[in-house]
């Protein structure tokens, strides 16, 4: 806090510089085409506040003139001494008088002028605001509510965990799109076609990829136990390598490392629908038996599932994407929704740490649901300080 | 060892970043962007392991005569050549390899986005053909979605709400389609999208913990 008084102090030092005379009588005369705009004033820098330094919000009081459509628009100089020299850093449209530096470095002093543009010229700033610098925090204060239920959420998922490891496995109902994996399995086996596994369509820093490539591992053992083929076609390189070590991962799991098929992962191509025209010929040529979508699903979300109905697979999906759960409800057999899709590997390992931590989610959801329902009453009698507690930057 | 060096990596770096998000400061944010800009280069290394996965698998199907080889051959030849031409384009153009009038720009518009466009296009079919399964009404919860559905499309159409214009105001097909997106549908996607995140949560506490370990491969 001390700090941030001090910054918006140092921001609020106006160095007053006095317009030239010349531009003062322009300003003064009857307002036509030639004439220069009223500068604009009352420049207000901030550092920001919770970031690494980063940036400098700008604020300024609009040119008399800008009301009277003779301003077309504000230009943002920055400098390192109050001498210059200037460097415009950017500009806004007429009527927008807030703006932020996002190109300072931080821990520099800067000083800044604002001028305003008009069809007759640039008239000069009014005054120089500096200097001012950017620093960085070492707490966002905003994320303390985040904090709390973060380490909240940890210290019931960590209980669970030891509870179940301690021989207390809780009970986790059934999820039929699951168990329904087995049987799609199964269904393929007797048919002796493949089973097409499809790890969404993002990269691996998507959460939802993860989770799909570790639902991956289970069900190639449960292929590699069948004795069925399994094609698993990759978007990204990353995912790529990372399927290969699951579906190898499976086999070896399942006692059967020499049936692993080098050919069984694929690398297609991180365009959407060049992604789904080569999965879509899979679907038409090798006719699998089974199609699973576990992952990030966008547009192509229907175009697959439709092309596989049309072959007559049985079709499994879990996304939580929710505007692609719909698609998926109406063209496949089972569709895991949301947290179901994350909650799938350890349904299928049936780990008792994995299963735990199923738990530790659940509990924190009827926290957040007692939140929900306490935040309702507080902001309905007026009382506000748990949703500004609550709202993150 | 071979397994407990990438679990200590993981967790460590996976703790950092949560760290990242709570703590601004130049001294964890400049090397969690480090991090994560790093990717890239790894990601780059990645793209030539895909790269020979391609080539590996479309080779041995064209060696095979595999059914529908001659398209594989097409692949081949259209990988390798808008590889080829976008390294020279790239040099060339010092990188700028979509610029109006280079050999890799004509490709990207009279090739890719074409069939791009194509895929695409099918969607609308297959909105059809999924939309009328959908509402055949053959039970209570087929039968809500119809409706639903119905309400929603007629009020963000013009005519539905001329059907309706005789009703008074908040019983017209525009007020009820509102409702229903502003109400259950926000509810239940909320509900969803909570799940989800505690999912999410839970999914990487597990893998920085090293409790879901698969993707270390499957040896002990």
């Amino acid at each position: 806090v001390r700090r941030l008084t001090t910054l918006a102090a140092g921001a609020l030092c106006v160095l007053a510089l006095s317009a030239p005379p010349s531009a003062r009588a322009q300003s003064a005369a009857p307002a036509d085409t030639t004439t220069l705009p009223e500068p604009a004033s009352g420049l207000v820098v901030r550092d920001v506040a919770n970031d690494a330094g980063r940036s400098l919000d700008l604020s300024w009081k609009a040119s008399p003139d800008d009301a009277r459509g003779l301003v077309t628009g504000y230009r943002l100089e920055r400098s390192t001494a109050p001498t210059g020299p200037w460097t415009a850093v950017d500009s806004t449209a007429a009527g927008i008088t807030e703006k932020s530096d996002q190109s300072v470095i931080r821990d520099t002093e800067y000083f800044y002028r604002v001028t305003a543009l008009g069809p007759g010229g640039e008239s000069p700033a009014r005054s120089i605001t500096g200097p001012v610098r950017a620093t960085s925090e070492w707490i966002n204060q905003t994320r303390w509510s985040v904090l709390v239920l973060t380490v909240l959420f940890f210290a019931f998922v960590l209980f669970y965990m030891n509870m179940a490891q301690s021989g207390r496995k809780p009970f986790v109902r059934r999820i039929p799109g699951i168990d329904a994996i087995e049987e799609a399995i199964g269904r393929a086996t007797e048919m002796g076609r493949p089973i097409l596994y499809i790890p969404g369509i993002l990269d691996i820093d998507e959460i939802q990829t993860v989770a799909g490539l570790v639902i991956l591992e289970s069900v190639a053992k449960l292929t590699a136990k069948y004795e069925t083929p399994i094609i698993v076609p990759v978007t990204y390189p990353i995912p790529f390598t990372i399927a290969e070590e699951m579906v190898k991962g499976g086999y070896l799991h399942a006692g059967k490392p020499d049936q692993y098929d080098p050919n069984s992962v694929r690398f297609i191509s991180p365009e959407q629908f060049a992604y789904v025209a080569a999965v879509s010929g899979i679907m038409l040529r090798d006719r699998p038996a089974a199609h699973i979508f576990m992952g990030a699903f966008y547009a192509e979300s229907l175009l697959l599932a439709e092309t596989g109905f049309s072959t007559g697979a049985i079709q499994v999906a879990g996304t939580a994407n929710v505007h692609q759960l719909p698609f998926f409800v109406v063209a496949c057999d089972y569709t895991l929704i949301g947290e179901e899709l994350y909650a799938a590997s350890a349904y299928l390992s049936g780990e008792p740490k994995l299963v735990g931590s199923l738990k530790g989610a659940d509990l924190m959801k009827i926290v957040i649901i007692v939140l929900v329902i306490v935040g309702c009453g507080f902001e309905t009698f007026g009382i506000q300080w748990l949703s500004t507690w609550m709202d993150t930057q | 060892v071979k397994r407990e060096l990438p679990l200590f990596i993981t967790a460590s770096i996976g703790l950092f970043m949560i760290l990242s998000f709570f703590v601004p400061h130049q001294a964890v944010s400049v090397p969690a962007d480090f991090l994560q800009q790093s990717a890239i280069i790894v990601v780059a290394f990645g793209y030539v392991l895909g790269g020979a996965n391609v080539l590996r698998i479309n080779f041995d199907a064209i060696s095979k005569q595999a059914p529908g080889w001659p398209y594989k051959v097409i692949l081949v030849l259209g990988l390798v050549a808008t590889v080829a031409i976008g390294a020279v384009d790239g040099c060339r153009h010092d990188g700028g390899f979509l610029n109006e009038g280079n050999p890799s720009k004509w490709i990207y518009d009279t090739l890719y986005s074409p069939m791009a466009a194509t895929m695409f296009a099918l969607l609308a079919f297959y909105i059809a053909s999924a939309a009328f399964r959908a509402f055949r009404i053959r039970t209570v919860d087929a039968a809500l979605l119809a409706i639903a559905a119905l309400i929603v499309m007629l009020g963000r159409v013009p005519i539905g709400n001329v059907f309706t214009s005789f009703l008074p105001e908040g019983f017209r097909l525009q007020d009820l389609q509102e409702w229903v997106m502003e109400i259950p549908q926000n509810a239940s996607k909320r509900a969803i999208l909570i799940g989800a995140a505690l999912g999410v949560m839970a999914t990487g506490l597990r893998i920085i913990l090293g409790i879901e370990r698969s993707y270390l491969s499957g040896e002990e």
